[in-house]
């Protein structure tokens, strides 16, 4: 160990470039030659007039008053204003049940939780609000603290099914609240879902449709690969038919051809009901192709051993090849449900006032001519706030899964 | 063990032929077996071995002949097969352990979800066997984490913790790099000298000399030579077996 004293001085201190991290790391990727350098400035210049454009326009040209002027409708669309506490009551446990999720996931209180709490007031920042939506994001922080506190007093054992019961609580609430309960003249009218629009009516699209349509994949997936032919032929006319339509034909046949499909004197289904019954439909068929993928990826030493155990073909489904398959194909199901989320706005083309079909009513208004830059700026805003997240959930529950890292 | 009785034979395979498409892989095999015997089948690749283990838990479905597990016919019949399987464990030579499930998960499963057992008590059976096998401490790791030795040890412990009454071995060392091999001959070791029935694919002839009650020799899908080991070590019949015994020993 003597001799690592005996090193020259010179030797035993950092080059400066490797002792400030930036430096380094510009030298290294930045400038590491000289075409490199030319690249690095070219690209530069580039940027900057870019930048220098896009920020000319958010600053100096943009006439945002066409935003604030329209919050309510770019938010809800022709949901009641007199109703629109029911909305956000739906908000506070949407932030209770958040809080418990987050509790669930990450066990105690960390970065991610304070994210959390801190999104409400980031929103009571944006400065045309009123005093009233501020009140009540700070409502929905408190709630959210609230469900992270309730999950966090319960034993860890009953967290899990805890956390479950809650969501499914909650989606039955948001369903009362969101249409209404009783008489006309009564506390809470009912509100016809034809009134539902904007952000909130996108984000149901896709959570609902998200949601049925991936039991729907999986067990069509399940179906293509089954040893009996009337299961498995079913399943592959299906798929591939739906495959090989666009959803915008299945959109206009569910508006005209869906009430021919069910019973005589079933009640009329509403226009947004079928929407979302031709958008669960189709993105069954692509959630069954990618769980398919999965499933072929599970080698046969799996199902074997599974057997030589003595479980049963459903026991082996449930226990070992499902959540082995799941697991694999989580980034291309998060992929596709952000195809999902963003091809709702389809629904726009058969008369159905989500984000995309509010903007257009916006910009038909004589009031706001010339506004369209601003109005799908914000749009397409909201949309990239929506689908980053998504993506950024599926890479921390792809970490937490060991994705990749056997 | 005595000769004559036949009630005590546990596995009766009779005439078993099966086929891959026009490749015959087994011709006409028969054996008896009887139960707490350790049986080693040996022989060079391709001649059968792993074939006819896994006709007995019908992972391979024979086409002709019967087979007998513990008075149970194996037909297509969907309960007989399930039976069979919980009352026969395999070992495979790729381990086949479920690596979204940790080490306890992975021997707790059969027993919850096939025998109905609670969980606490198929927990406790479970560290039972894993201290059997040696690596009480690794039951909350995944498989991924432990060596190949270890792996194929607590897939030993998975299948022990069904309680079966035949233990099938398919080449359980094959995969696995030299210094490992002995950590899993031993546990085989013990579990035969415990009285458990045994069928053993495997090119470790220490292993076969040592603990086989018999040994059989197959070659081309056919059953050449049975004996035991002195027998088949001193005193091969066959001229098949003496070329395979020549060129591995």
């Amino acid at each position: 160990m003597t001799t690592a004293a005996e090193t020259p001085s010179d030797r035993s201190v950092l080059p400066i470039t490797e002792r400030y991290a930036l430096l380094g790391w510009l030298r290294r990727n930045l400038f590491s030659d000289l075409f490199n350098s030319l690249l690095t400035l070219v690209a530069l210049v580039f940027i900057f007039t870019i930048a220098r454009i896009l920020l000319r326009w958010a600053f100096v040209t943009a006439e945002w008053g066409v935003i604030p002027a329209n919050f309510n409708l770019i938010m809800r669309g022709q949901y009641p204003a007199a109703e629109a506490w029911r909305l956000w009551l739906v908000i506070y446990l949407l932030g209770a049940v958040a809080g418990v999720t987050w509790r669930l996931i990450s066990g105690q209180f960390s970065g991610a939780a304070r994210v959390l709490i801190a999104i409400p007031f980031v929103l009571m920042l944006i400065p045309f609000f009123s005093m009233g939506t501020r009140l009540n994001l700070f409502i929905t922080a408190v709630a959210s603290a609230a469900g992270y506190y309730i999950e966090g007093y319960l034993p860890i054992q009953r967290r899990g099914r805890a956390a479950v019961y809650f969501i499914l609580a909650y989606l039955v609430i948001m369903l009362l609240l969101l249409r209404g309960v009783g008489a006309e003249e009564g506390p809470m009218p009912p509100v016809s879902p034809i009134l539902w629009g904007g952000l909130l009516l996108s984000l149901l699209l896709a959570f609902f449709g998200i949601t049925l349509s991936f039991p729907l994949g999986v067990a069509l997936a399940l179906g293509r690969q089954s040893k009996l032919p009337a299961i498995r032929v079913m399943s592959v006319i299906y798929i591939e038919f739906i495959r090989g339509v666009p959803l915008i034909s299945l959109l206009f046949m569910g508006q005209v051809m869906l009430q021919l499909f069910l019973p005589d004197g079933f009640p009329l289904v509403d226009r947004v009901l079928r929407a979302l019954v031709a958008i669960t439909l189709f993105s069954a068929a692509y959630t069954a192709e990618n769980v398919r993928g999965g499933l072929q990826s599970i080698p046969r030493g799996q199902y074997e051993a599974a057997q030589a155990l003595g479980l049963s073909a459903y026991q082996s489904t449930i226990n070992i090849i499902l959540p082995q398959a799941l697991r694999a194909v989580i980034p291309v199901l998060v992929g596709q449900f952000i195809s999902l989320f963003k091809d709702t706005t389809l629904v726009a083309l058969v008369g159905i006032f989500d984000l995309l079909g509010i903007a257009r009513t916006i910009l038909a208004n004589p009031d706001w001519l010339g506004t369209q830059q601003e109005v799908y700026a914000i749009i397409a805003v909201l949309f990239w706030i929506f689908s980053y997240s998504m993506s950024y959930a599926s890479r921390r529950l792809e970490r937490r899964l060991g994705v990749g890292v056997r | 063990m005595s000769e004559n009785e036949t009630a005590d034979e546990i596995i009766i395979c009779q005439d078993v032929c099966k086929w891959f498409g026009d490749f015959q892989a087994l011709k006409d095999c028969s054996l008896r077996v009887k139960a707490q015997e350790v049986v080693v089948i040996i022989g060079p690749s391709g001649s059968g071995k792993s074939t006819f283990i896994r006709c007995i838990n019908r992972l391979e479905e024979h086409q002709a002949g019967d087979i007998i597990v513990d008075g149970i016919p194996l037909t297509r019949d969907v309960r007989n097969i399930e039976q069979i399987r919980s009352e026969a464990g395999m070992v495979f030579q790729q381990f086949n352990l479920f690596p979204h499930l940790t080490v306890l998960e992975n021997i707790t499963l059969a027993p919850i979800q096939v025998r109905k057992m609670k969980k606490e008590e198929a927990q406790e059976t479970a560290m039972g066997l894993l201290n059997r096998v040696g690596i009480p401490e690794q039951a909350d790791k995944h498989p991924g984490q432990l060596s190949g030795g270890q792996q194929q040890r607590v897939a030993i412990a998975r299948s022990l913790a069904m309680s079966p009454k035949i233990m099938l071995f398919d080449e359980p060392t094959s995969a696995l790099d030299p210094e490992m091999i002995k950590e899993v001959l031993d546990v085989m070791q013990e579990l035969a000298e415990s009285g458990m029935t045994m069928l053993v694919v495997t090119h470790e002839m220490g292993f076969a000399r040592e603990v086989a009650d018999r040994i059989v020799f197959m070659d081309a899908g056919e059953i050449v030579e049975v004996g035991t080991p002195e027998h088949f070590f001193t005193n091969a019949q066959h001229d098949r077996t003496k070329l395979f015994l020549s060129q591995i020993l």
